[in-house]
């Protein structure tokens, strides 16, 4: 009664102990009696009263025994904070059926059986009330041999897992049960090899070490069939039926995988995903592909770099995909359009509000650098660096995140060459970045030289785009990032 | 002096729970006092996890001494909107940790100390672990007025708390830790510790305020070295034990394996948000849209982190009505969290008609329902 003491030596500056519980025994349906105790918390009575809370049943083929469980109670109430079991669970004793907060401290109770959980008498956060039942628990009484506590054999058993027989030194667990059979049978419980949870000691155990001891074959107890043949056939002796089942095992042992499908619901910010990429989808796509020489970008860059970092500025290869993406729409400005519902009316965005795909720890969301039109490419990339650092965080805005009218997606950071992206709902086109790459290409005097090649793949809305403004629009783009100072030409 | 020591030096911790007489001349109440070297909150309170769930303490108890930079810590049982302000935390980059034990709210930066004190669960004793503390510090200053009150809190002069505890029972195993202020931002503390959130109504424990004062404010002379030194000392004396203070690295998987999953676990949305008990938010709020006041009433219920129902009440037309449901509508389920918020309505502001005017009354009701979150 470890668990006594100790609750009692905590209580000391508390009021009274709690005591009891009462075991009253009912019949069910089947023709195997089964008991049920319940967990009370009583801190109002003395031990003097108890006799009366117990009745015993008249028919019952079993004697009634008393058995005192304490909880501490610091206070009136507690909140039962969190379950661990549901209704219909098995339990073994010491697994941990809830956890209570009671005067600054969280404390987790355990089961003092095995058995079923047959009620909860609390919802999850409601207030435990002293005194009144805190879960009912189904104890099997009819198959053991000691009438208030039998060790009915959980589904744990079969787990692989608990095959090292390392008996910590300290206390072998075993329930009363089986320490009685043990006792009666004159066996030390820490010569016995435990198999249960957390190297508990069972039943079969023992029967199993009197098996082996006086080679007796004994009647295999009722829950045997339960124990499937493999986990436990290098630990079952003697017995026949078990050494017919040990010597095809190392041959036809089957695979067993224990893992469960997982269902989830799809909510907030996921579900409103749905919706968009549903209505996308409607869209009539077309594609576009082609590949572009950055040589002269990359330079380019490693030289604007160290002046961006003076100015307190990471420069990244988007802020000049966005500025020249703009630079196009200017000439092509269908791209920078809207379809209304009933594609009754297009209009055409002034501003060139230019969205950035980002990968968060939501999904994917798309902030927008506004009026790039106006912008330099250093106010984008600053801009950019915002809009990062907000999106790492979690705390965009709404305005950063609406009001897009043309969107980027540079999945190449990540990698792929080609993609296939879908256009965000209201917009009317999307491109998708590969990933630069180092290539052999010719060039004007048919030499081979190192390139730095990338790859974008363009999506539009056929209903208001065709192939051709889209391959115009793409080869403008291209021949602004191939030759980054023709770009000064036509900047605004 | 008490002597520090590189974990890497001594045997691993598990190798010490099987061997209880390795490391220490005398065992006649064996204890170990260790110290972690991160700052991180979560690390730490993944130790003290690692602790709880895998040493045997029957013949051991354990001291466990840390800091965190800052970080509000919340008790398991708590209501985060209830208790702090965690828009002001995510502007200044306090992080917000839940706790496995029960009790309030605490502010911890690094002139605040952590102590946890492990033991078996017969030997679970607040009260003498606080009395030890209390006579470790007027060892090194005896002229501090410092006592212990009957809740278990630490008062200077009778009315300024330096010292919170909440503790954690298991099966076998139980530990009992509290706070001891030294020099911490008392600014910062009392602006993070004011929740700004209104309509709030749960069953979860709510915190006790209480007036503080650092240690440092009494003698300037003190330090956080100097009183880890000086409980440990003590510590060390009531054990009878080596002042050795073993430094332990709460992100190594070899001494303690495991522990980088437990340090997960607690850094997940569904432990610090999510094991919130239900609650409803039941408020008012005014919105200005161009010359106009709005007053609109939102109540939400929300278990588990999430919305689970959610009704707004706005001006009649405002916007359109199959609008105001379409946001309802996704708001249930959603988590309570200004971030989901508002990227679950920007998305949806993309299936609306294409109207600026509809748009910017959409994101002024947004921004201000994330207000209340």
């Amino acid at each position: 009664m470890a668990a006594v003491t100790a609750l009692r030596s905590s209580c000391r500056t508390a009021g009274r102990l709690v005591c009891a519980h009462h075991i009253r025994s009912c019949s069910s349906i089947r023709f195997v009696k089964s008991k049920y105790v319940c967990v009370f918390d009583k801190s109002a009575f003395k031990f003097s009263h108890q006799q009366r809370l117990f009745r015993t049943s008249a028919g019952n083929l079993f004697h009634n025994k008393i058995i005192l469980f304490c909880y501490f109670m610091n206070v009136m109430l507690e909140t039962c904070v969190y379950w661990y079991i549901k209704e219909g669970d098995s339990v073994s004793q010491f697994d941990s059926i809830c956890e209570v907060q009671s005067d600054k401290a969280s404390v987790t109770i355990t089961s003092r059986y095995d058995g079923i959980i047959r009620k909860l008498h609390y919802n999850l956060d409601e207030i435990a009330y002293v005194g009144k039942p805190l879960v009912d628990i189904e104890i099997d009484a009819s198959k053991g041999v000691a009438p208030e506590e039998d060790v009915v054999e959980t589904p744990a058993m079969s787990h692989e897992e608990h095959t090292h027989q390392e008996i910590k030194g300290h206390k072998t667990l075993a329930t009363p049960a089986v320490r009685r059979l043990a006792m009666e049978n004159n066996i030390k419980l820490s010569e016995v090899v435990g198999t249960g949870k957390d190297n508990r000691i069972l039943k079969e155990d023992i029967l199993n070490y009197l098996a082996k001891q006086t080679g007796a074959i004994l009647p295999p107890s009722p829950k045997a069939e339960i124990i499937p043949p493999l986990p436990k056939s290098e630990t079952v002796p003697a017995a026949p039926k078990d050494k017919a089942r040990k010597i095809p095992v190392p041959v036809s042992r089957p695979i067993v995988f224990s893992g469960k499908d997982k269902t989830e619901p799809i909510t907030g910010f996921h579900k409103a995903m749905v919706k968009t990429m549903s209505a996308a989808l409607k869209i009539p796509h077309f594609g576009y592909c082609d590949e572009i020489d950055l040589t002269q970008l990359v330079q380019l860059r490693e030289e604007m770099k160290p002046l961006a970092q003076i100015r307190g500025i990471k420069l990244s290869f988007m802020p000049f995909f966005i500025k020249a993406a703009s630079l196009g729409l200017l000439q092509y400005p269908i791209l920078n359009a809207s379809l209304d519902e009933n594609c009754q009316n297009v209009t055409y965005k002034a501003s060139h509000n230019i969205g950035v795909a980002m990968d968060t720890e939501q999904g994917l969301i798309v902030p927008n650098v506004k009026n790039v039109q106006v912008c330099s490419v250093f106010e984008i990339a600053s801009e950019l660096n915002r809009l990062q650092a907000l999106g790492s965080a979690g705390q965009l805005g709404t305005s950063d995140l609406t009001g897009g009218t043309f969107t980027l997606s540079n999945i190449g950071t990540i990698g792929g060459t080609y993609a296939k992206p879908v256009i965000l709902p209201p917009e009317v086109a999307i491109g998708a970045l590969g990933k630069i790459q180092i290539l052999p290409r010719f060039n004007g005097k048919g030499e081979v030289f190192k390139a730095q090649i990338m790859n974008v793949s363009w999506s539009a809305d056929h209903r208001i785009i065709d192939g051709a403004t889209m391959a115009r629009f793409s080869n403008l783009w291209k021949s602004y990032l191939e030759n980054p100072a023709s770009m000064l030409l036509d900047l605004k | 002096m008490v002597l520090q020591s590189s974990f890497k030096n001594c045997l691993q911790l598990s190798c010490i729970l099987r061997t209880p007489k390795a490391g220490f001349r005398d065992t006649a109440s064996g204890g170990l006092i260790i110290q972690s070297i991160s700052n991180d909150v979560y690390h730490n309170l993944a130790v003290e996890d690692w602790i709880h769930d895998h040493m045997n303490l029957e013949n051991r108890q354990i001291l466990f001494l840390w800091r965190n930079s800052p970080a509000v810590v919340i008790g398991r049982h708590q209501n985060p909107w209830q208790e702090c302000n965690l828009k002001l935390m995510r502007q200044k980059n306090i992080k917000l940790a839940r706790r496995r034990s029960g009790g309030g709210t605490v502010y911890h930066d690094l002139g605040n100390i952590n102590l946890t004190f492990f033991t078996t669960r017969k030997k679970y004793e607040r009260m003498e672990n606080l009395k030890l503390v209390v006579k470790a510090l007027k060892a090194l200053r005896p002229q501090l007025n410092i006592h212990v009150t009957d809740r278990y809190d630490i008062l200077l002069d009778r009315q300024y708390k330096i010292s919170g505890t909440a503790a954690k029972l298991g099966r076998t195993t139980a530990y009992h830790h509290c706070t001891l202020l030294c020099n911490a931002d008392k600014f910062v503390l009392s602006d993070v510790l004011k929740s700004p959130y209104k309509g709030l109504k749960s069953n979860a424990t709510p915190s006790v305020p209480a007036s503080v004062k650092n240690l440092f404010e009494e003698d300037p002379s003190l330090t956080c070295e100097m009183l880890l030194d000086a409980i440990a000392e003590e510590y060390a004396m009531q054990h009878q034990i080596d002042h050795h203070i073993t430094l332990i690295n709460p992100t190594d998987e070899t001494v303690l394996p495991g522990i980088n999953n437990k340090s997960k676990e607690l850094q997940t949305w569904e432990w610090i948000y999510g094991k919130t008990p239900k609650f409803s938010v039941s408020t008012c709020f005014n919105m200005f849209y161009k010359d106009s006041v709005l007053d609109v009433k939102v109540d939400m219920d929300v278990k588990h982190g999430r919305i689970e129902a959610c009704n707004i009440d706005l001006p009649e037309e405002w916007l359109p009505p199959a609008l105001c449901s379409e946001l309802v509508k996704s708001l249930s389920g959603s988590k309570f969290c200004p971030n989901e918020t508002t990227a679950l309505s920007s998305t949806l502001l993309r299936m609306c008609p294409q109207d600026d005017e509809l748009h910017s009354k959409w994101n002024l009701l947004c921004e201000n329902m994330t207000m209340l979150m």
